[in-house]
């Protein structure tokens, strides 16, 4: 208890440094940039009008007739996703990034995926601007008694890319390869998060796979709170909450058990 | 009676081991191949061995020794960015770390963005840094550059700032890794003097120097590390009459081995 105490006064201590960390990223990513934070809400709505394009015209057999609101569904599966990705891999880069400091100054080390995991979530908040002009612009329904529940899904991937970034951030100061093969399994993941097909449309061994994802049920679980009106069915709640609380406890596991050792090999 | 003083840091057996790779390995491929070829080998290396003292409230302690005798060393396991293989070191108060100016600083960044980021990677909070901002600015003189990125800056104007923002409180204790030899002469006065300010209002300050000169004039202990092992420490002038004999004879070691 004294113990947990503690650490959460180091925390307590350091909350500037974190607010200072996200506003200094935040600053560099615009900074000589015309359009500056616009590109928050003109990257997403550029990507999926890409994808959008891509996935209606060309292979417009593939995602499967008769997803209702086809442009909405793909950037909410498209923004999640991103939000997983973007906060995974640039937290597993942080420790490592900011070795010159943390050879020399005592912080908390956790602080840094932490942050990223902070930065990526205030983009994705962002993005949701784009969302809504899509949302606006198709004329979708929006069903506005489930949309606030659409938070859960969200705080919850929130601390389940945390936990992933926690252990990818440690393991990444000992083996950089990490940072290739997390690249290429990102991408394995982004065809079985279910972004632009329905898995209802898929054969029975498929859809079993595809409901093994945790990103899956993130995603669905948004877009049910959003789009269907249906709110969160007891399964997406217990399954988004084990998966983030399981991905917490390893990372907050492994973190621990290796931190000590970092400055020695960066 | 004397009431018995209780030491700011307290230094216990301190060791602390390095493992040198011989080839590093920094990929999985690298690292089974060398598995396969004989076992990952490391050499131990003993950056501290057994190193034991205290250090008192109000001292201004100096660190001499050779380069690679383990000063660094001992100074960050006192700042606890290591954590010693072996021994403990307790600290009662707040740090100021001053191993290497501007470690915190973003070149991206302005001086002004710089020295809240740097104030609070030291754990202070912006209202605190407010209150503080201008003696920050008046001490480094940068006043007409606070808004220029600082990758533009001299190296001695981005000494001259985190110098600033390192000292802007009374810490309990200020640790400083040969500081002050950057920038010119006006400027290494400046911080002594500041130094010198900061110990009158009760700060232990731990210096390391290899400026014997600067030793002498500053501290009033000196602790000898010579190879990872503590050689001597004590009252300042003992120490440094030593020291000063022991450089001269290596000196004429070397000179002996030219000739």
């Amino acid at each position: 208890m004294q113990k947990l105490k503690n650490s959460f006064a180091g925390f307590w201590k350091y909350r500037y440094l974190l607010q200072n960390l996200i506003t200094r990223d935040f600053k560099l990513k615009y900074r000589r940039s015309v359009l500056g934070v616009a590109w928050s809400v003109l990257n997403p709505l550029l990507t999926c009008l890409v994808m959008f394009l891509v996935f209606d015209s060309i292979m417009k057999g593939l995602r499967g007739e008769g997803i209702p609101n086809f442009a909405a569904f793909l950037l909410i599966g498209q923004l999640l996703f991103n939000f997983f990705r973007e906060s995974t891999s640039m937290a597993m880069e942080s420790v490592l990034k900011n070795a010159p400091l943390l050879r020399k100054v005592y912080i908390p080390k956790y602080i840094f995926p932490l942050e990223k995991g902070c930065f990526a979530l205030v983009n994705c908040m962002f993005s949701f601007v784009a969302l809504a002009l899509v949302l606006i612009f198709t004329r979708t329904p929006v069903s506005w008694k489930t949309l606030l529940l659409a938070l859960y899904p969200l705080v919850m991937l929130f601390f389940f890319s945390l936990g992933i970034g926690l252990v990818l951030s440690a393991l990444y100061v000992f083996v950089r390869d990490v940072m290739h093969l997390w690249e290429v399994f990102c991408t394995l993941l982004s065809y079985a998060s279910a972004i632009f097909y329905d898995p209802d449309m898929m054969s029975g061994v498929m859809q079993q796979i595809i409901h093994l994802n945790p990103l899956y049920w993130y995603i669905t679980a948004f877009r049910s709170c959003v789009l269907w009106g249906e709110g969160l069915t007891v399964s997406m709640v217990v399954v988004c909450f084990l998966c983030a609380a399981i991905s917490m406890a390893i990372g907050i596991t492994v973190f621990r058990k290796t931190q000590d050792k970092f400055v020695l090999y960066m | 009676m004397a009431q018995v003083q209780k030491p700011i840091i307290s230094i216990d057996h301190v060791s602390m081991r390095f493992n040198l790779a011989k080839e590093k390995h920094e990929s999985l491929k690298e690292y089974f191949v060398a598995l396969l070829h004989g076992g990952v080998r490391f050499d131990e290396f003993f950056a501290l061995s057994d190193v034991s003292f205290d250090i008192m409230p109000g001292d201004f302690y100096g660190l001499i020794g050779l380069n690679g005798s383990g000063k660094s060393t001992l100074l960050k396991i006192i700042s606890g960015v290591y954590k010693p293989s072996a021994g403990r070191v307790t600290v009662n108060g707040t740090i100021a770390p001053l191993i290497e100016l501007g470690a915190g600083f973003d070149m991206d960044l302005t001086a002004r963005e710089n020295i809240y980021l740097n104030g609070t990677v030291l754990g202070y909070t912006p209202k605190y840094i407010d209150s503080k901002f201008d003696d920050i600015v008046e001490f480094s003189e940068l006043q007409e550059f606070l808004d220029v990125p600082l990758k533009n800056y001299s190296s001695g104007m981005v000494a001259r700032l985190a110098f600033a923002v390192a000292t802007m409180t009374k810490p309990d204790i200020l640790i400083a890794d040969e500081i002050l030899s950057v920038g010119d002469f006006l400027f290494q006065q400046k911080c002594e003097k500041r130094m010198a300010e900061l110990m009158s209002g009760g700060t232990t300050v731990i210096l390391v120097s290899h400026s014997i000169d600067q030793i002498e004039r500053m501290c009033n202990k000196v602790a000898w590390l010579d190879h990872g092992h503590l050689r001597r420490n004590g009252p300042t002038a003992e120490i440094t009459a030593e020291y000063r004999k022991f450089e001269k004879k290596d000196a004429m070691k070397a000179e002996k081995v030219e000739g």
